[in-house]
């Protein structure tokens, strides 16, 4: 069986003023209909690598791979109004703050609707019921009132669900989640989460979930690669996470304090004087 | 009385009364963490004990003093909050050096420039970025100068807003380290907001669970540690956050995934 999505030596540079800079520095991977986690810091590249899959850098940034093909198709060859056909309808992405992400002078409706009328033909009646069930299938209890919200007049929880209604609409191959659930709370966050695994896995989607937070991905996934610095240093199944090989991986787990903690000190990074943060 | 008395607390927006009947008492050298979701109310308790909300009734002492609803600088002086966004919090057209020398200046405080010097260390902030924009730094470092401008008046008190939810984790723990460092070095008290229970287990020595404005629970760490919160929903925020902290191996939703 092929896969869903095959990288070979992804690429993306940025110029700087000190020449240009690779942010991703020629990663591989492949992903068949599973749960892969991408975790790292701030400025590992992971976010880079889930929006060059999508081709949403712009210039004056440079996407290089030797091969980017996602279900046969050649991504790297393909115009940017070919792309639309596969953004949405095939890979769908969810941004990490439904503030930012969200329209905010259109309704909650308005947009799923929109986002309905884009991929396909339906009357007017049917696109509501299917707004209506698309908020259903997010777990928001009462569609009707929430349909004519604004943005601005729903928590950070149920945005985010709305973003995720939105997102599967088209019911895409594959689904990128960059940071889906840094912006909420705790007890909301494994909401969010649930039922993006319960749809990924009724559907039978495949998942790029880039986070930081080790744990989390841990939890949600079915293989965990830790990218540092644009390169991917280390990569293991989701349950052997605990085991890890690599410096950096263990370095992340122990830096993590506990709700048992009983260390003095929490082990930090050495860095060199000119980077200390 | 010394230490942070809050008693029957009521802070306002507008309409909308948002924490109730709240009492809380922090003694000096202590660090008690106030846990809770978002709108439970946890940061409104910090900013109106900081004087950034005013409209409140009941009782807030701090150190002795009676907190009024107008600026009063002797209490600036005796504590001071660290926001949690550390690129909101600082003002972006201002160098690091006139961040941190104009509590000075308010408070007409000579020797600024020895004193910048002086908490920059403290902080471990190399002297070089004394003169640069918080935007030429990173979130930890950002977060240092915020740290250090609230030790500027040497208070001895500190409010900690989340100080390190919108830090990466290997920052974060330099961060936890630091203000661990700090406390310990000045016997500073601590009143710390955070949703993260393994920050509370690693910085404080008590905590108080908040929800709808109410302080349902007030525990020792080691009840936390051992996993022996009364109340219901403290059980659940902390199986919330044992599902995503690793101290619990087998979560249930590792059954996912095989």
């Amino acid at each position: 069986m092929s896969n869903l999505l095959d990288i070979d030596n992804l690429t993306v540079t940025f110029p700087t003023n000190n020449g240009p800079i690779d942010v991703v520095k020629g990663i591989s991977l492949s992903l068949g209909r599973e749960r892969l986690g991408i975790v790292g810091e701030s400025g590992s590249g992971k976010s880079m690598t889930g929006r060059a899959i999508l081709k949403l850098i712009r210039s004056p940034g440079r996407v290089k791979a030797d091969r980017l093909s996602f279900d046969g198709i050649d991504l790297l060859t393909r115009r940017e109004r070919d792309m639309r056909a596969i953004r949405g309808a095939r890979i769908s992405m969810v941004m990490q703050d439904p503030k930012f992400s969200l329209n905010p002078v259109m309704s909650v409706g308005d947009q799923i609707a929109e986002a309905i009328k884009t991929h396909q033909r339906l009357s007017p009646s049917q696109v509501r019921a299917k707004t209506l069930a698309m908020l259903k299938s997010v777990r928001i209890e009462d569609p009707e009132r929430v349909l004519g919200l604004y943005p601005h007049e729903v928590s950070g929880g149920m945005g985010q669900r709305i973003m995720i209604a939105m997102m599967l609409v088209p019911e895409p191959d594959l689904l990128i989640a960059d940071e889906p659930t840094s912006a909420l709370d705790v007890s909301v966050q494994a909401q969010v989460l649930d039922i993006i695994d319960n749809l990924v896995t009724s559907k039978g989607m495949g998942l790029i979930l880039i986070s930081h937070d080790l744990n989390l991905v841990a939890s949600y996934c079915d293989r965990i690669l830790v990218m540092r610095a644009g390169e991917i240093v280390e990569e293991c199944a989701a349950n052997k996470l605990h085991a890890a090989q690599h410096p950096y991986t263990k370095g992340l787990l122990a830096s993590m304090p506990r709700i048992d903690e009983d260390r003095e000190w929490l082990p930090v990074f050495e860095r060199t004087s000119g980077s200390q943060t | 009385m010394s230490g942070i008395h809050i008693k029957n607390l009521n802070v306002s927006y507008g309409n909308t009364t948002v924490t109730h009947d709240v009492s809380l008492d922090v003694s000096v050298g202590e660090s008690l963490a106030l846990v809770g979701e978002s709108g439970s109310g946890k940061s409104t308790v910090l900013k109106a004990i900081a004087g950034l909300a005013t409209n409140w009734t009941g009782d807030i002492e701090v150190d002795g003093i009676a907190r009024g609803r107008s600026i009063d600088p002797e209490i600036a002086t005796k504590c001071q909050m660290v926001f949690q966004d550390p690129y909101g919090s600082l003002h972006p057209r201002k160098t690091i050096d006139a961040t941190l020398s104009e509590p000075l200046q308010i408070h007409g405080i000579k020797d600024q420039s020895a004193r910048v010097i002086e908490q920059l260390e403290n902080v471990q902030l190399d002297e070089r970025y004394r003169f640069r924009f918080p935007h030429q730094l990173s979130g930890g470092q950002r977060q240092r100068v915020a740290i250090a401008r609230a030790l500027m008046l040497g208070p001895r008190f500190l409010l900690l807003d989340e100080p390190t939810s919108a830090l990466d984790v290997s920052v974060q723990a330099e961060i936890l380290n630091l203000l661990k460092r700090i406390r310990k070095e000045q016997n500073l008290t601590y009143l710390v907001v955070t949703h993260n229970l393994a920050v509370v287990s690693f910085l404080c020595d008590r905590l108080a669970v908040m929800r709808s404005g109410k302080i349902v629970e007030t525990a020792d760490v080691s009840q936390l540690k051992s996993n022996q919160l009364a109340h219901a929903y403290s059980k659940e925020l902390l199986q919330a956050s044992r599902l995503h902290s690793g101290s619990n191996e087998k979560t249930p939703h590792n059954d996912h995934a095989q």
